[in-house]
């Protein structure tokens, strides 16, 4: 066994330069290869499905727009075919799982792993110090899951935009408004935004837990939470709704409420039922015309004309689709500031914590 | 190391209490004492991984565990010697290397070289004795001037444990880095220990030089005087 050489003489150290930032790059991505290659890989999947999927759509979606004339069997023929194509993509729920995915699986871990199998007396007892290597591992790591999610929602707004365009529905074709709760936080920069909070969420679980596995599910179940509440109760309300009595409201808007109004009192649903029922036969006689599509049309709009002759009025509460845009940056901003709060907050609970 | 009052609390239980104590460098000290005497709990309060809830701590010479200074100066290779499994040895000393600012390379390719410890080996699958001698090189090639092992060789056989002191041994003579460690196990610390250090039930017992200690109870090594004076003082501390 040779005797060690001798070390050279200790520094004064009374004023120590803290060891730089930039050494950390290379021993995050040592240690958190796995992690990372694993989301690339995964968006790398999807975003290959979605390219095929969405070029045959985008095709057959040129088609039915170009068919002329429309309504006639064969458009309608390529009408079907377009909207046959919508797949398991249709209504984004498949992609929902993508942000809390990448953000549980590589933000929980991150410090419950540490503190789980005790390699936190390592870590946090070398010259870097503990709190200055909580800060680059979690700023560099969520800079890597949310450039990456950002671009793949560039892919995503590429493949839903035939959905949105404002002719369709004159084509007869269905026409999605951009606010739809399972697209909305899918394009724009919201699938970001989204991501990043995942991934804060799973830091502070992970910190507060202190095991990995609780960590993931309490991130799970957290972002879920957190994404039924927004969606359903906060979103709508970003901007004052406007309110029309007009019966015809583009399909690029977001359709919070709908309700009947007769002499100014409001009628429960119930009481429009059996309007609607007891009128239907009088002003829309069934016969063979009535079935079809511009049949079933045709009997509402009389209806529709009936009624607002007869003193009901149809209030419609909703979003426009013109502030699609705002909204993305209000919510981006505030899942932005909430992450920024999560991730400051877990590395002051790494800064303070007892061992 | 130097502790005036110290104690430290977990909710209700108190781990160690007024524990005082002037550890001088250059030594090999001897943290001894039966299980939850409270060896770990003053081994990470001296490397500021817990913090004191009464009284101060400082390490060497005046500086706070957990500072700059300090984490610069002192070496920590925690029980179970926690290395990051899924890591290579090569990885881990790309690690080390990077989270402090002096580390000898060399030196420490050196060594595990003649351990015969593949560099390119994951950690996790390498016997409990080289993880031991890993997280032992690693620390010592960040040139501490203090070394603090908390039970480094609970889990070790007889010749690993073997080795590892010696290794800690030749760094403490042929460097001149203080050492502290904790054992349960007195029969090691005999060969390597000048100082010593003996807890129960979180208070300090006795501390001061070995020769001293055995001249004044008459006994004849460490293991005879820490159970003579365990069995004669249950509850005393050291006069």
């Amino acid at each position: 066994m040779t005797a060690l050489t001798m070390p050279a003489a200790p520094e004064a150290d009374a004023s120590l330069r803290p060891v730089p930032w930039r050494r950390m790059a290379g021993i995050i991505w040592r240690q958190h290869r796995v992690a990372l290659t694993g989301v690339a890989v995964l968006l790398g999947v999807v975003a290959v499905l979605i390219w095929i999927a969405g070029t045959s759509m985008h095709h057959s979606y040129a088609i039915a727009v170009a068919c002329q004339p429309p309504g006639s069997p064969a458009c309608q023929e390529a009408d079907l075919a377009f909207l046959g194509s919508y797949g398991f993509l249709a209504n984004g729920i498949m992609l929902q799982v993508l942000p809390v995915l990448i953000g549980a699986f590589v933000g929980a871990p991150l410090l419950a792993r540490e503190i789980e199998t005790g390699t936190f007396r390592y870590a946090w007892t070398q010259g870097f110090g503990r709190w200055r290597w909580a800060l680059a591992k979690l700023v560099s790591l969520a800079l890597a899951v949310t450039g990456p999610a950002w671009l793949f929602s560039l892919l995503l707004s590429w493949y839903y935009q035939p959905y949105f365009f404002s002719g369709n529905q004159s084509l007869g074709l269905t026409e999605y408004t951009p606010f739809f709760p399972g697209l909305f936080d899918l394009h724009g920069v919201a699938f970001a935004a989204w991501t990043l909070t995942a991934f804060a969420i799973g830091a502070l679980a992970g910190m507060l837990i202190r095991r990995v596995v609780p960590a993931i599910a309490a991130t799970l179940a957290v972002y879920a939470g957190l994404a039924f509440a927004v969606g359903g109760l906060l979103r709508g309300h970003y901007l004052t709704p406007l309110l029309t009595t007009s019966p015809n409201v583009p399909g690029s808007a977001w359709i919070l409420g709908q309700w009947w109004t007769k002499g100014g009192v409001t009628l429960s649903h119930a009481t429009m039922d059996h309007v609607f029922n007891s009128t239907m036969p009088t002003v829309a006689p069934t016969g063979p015309a009535v079935n079809g599509p511009a049949g079933k049309d045709q009997a509402f709009s009389s209806m529709l004309q009936y009624l607002s002759q007869h003193g009901y009025t149809q209030w419609t509460r909703y979003q426009p689709g013109s502030r699609f845009w705002p909204f993305q940056w209000i919510e981006s901003g505030w899942l932005l500031a909430l992450s920024v709060l999560l991730i400051a907050t877990t590395i002051w609970l790494v800064r303070r914590r007892a061992a | 190391m130097e502790a005036s009052g110290l104690g430290k609390r977990y909710g209700s239980t108190w781990a160690l209490r007024e524990c005082t104590l002037a550890i001088p460098a250059g030594h090999v000290t001897a943290l001894v004492g039966p299980n939850g005497a409270g060896k770990s709990t003053l081994l990470n309060l001296a490397v500021g991984l817990a913090a004191p809830s009464t009284g101060e701590v400082t390490v060497l010479g005046g500086r706070l565990p957990g500072s700059p200074a300090a984490l610069d100066g002192i070496a920590f290779v925690a029980q179970d010697t926690p290395l990051y499994k899924t890591l290579s040895v090569a990885d881990m000393l790309h690690l080390t290397r990077n989270l402090t600012r002096r580390f000898d390379q060399a030196h420490a390719q050196a060594r595990l070289a003649e351990l015969d410890i593949p560099l390119q080996r994951k950690a996790g699958k390498l016997s409990g004795g080289q993880q031991a001698q890993v997280a032992l090189t690693l620390a010592l090639a960040r040139r501490p001037r203090l070394l603090v092992l908390d039970e480094p060789v609970a889990m070790l056989d007889p010749i690993a444990r073997h080795d590892f002191m010696a290794t800690v041994l030749a760094a403490a003579s042929a460097d001149g880095v203080s050492v502290l460690l904790s054992s349960h196990v007195l029969t090691e610390l005999e060969r390597v220990a000048s100082y010593l250090v003996l807890l129960a039930r979180g208070r300090v017992r006795l501390a001061g030089e070995v020769g001293d200690l055995l001249g004044r109870y008459g006994q004849a090594n460490l293991e005879e005087l820490a159970l003579h004076y365990l069995r004669d003082n249950p509850t005393g501390v050291a006069p």
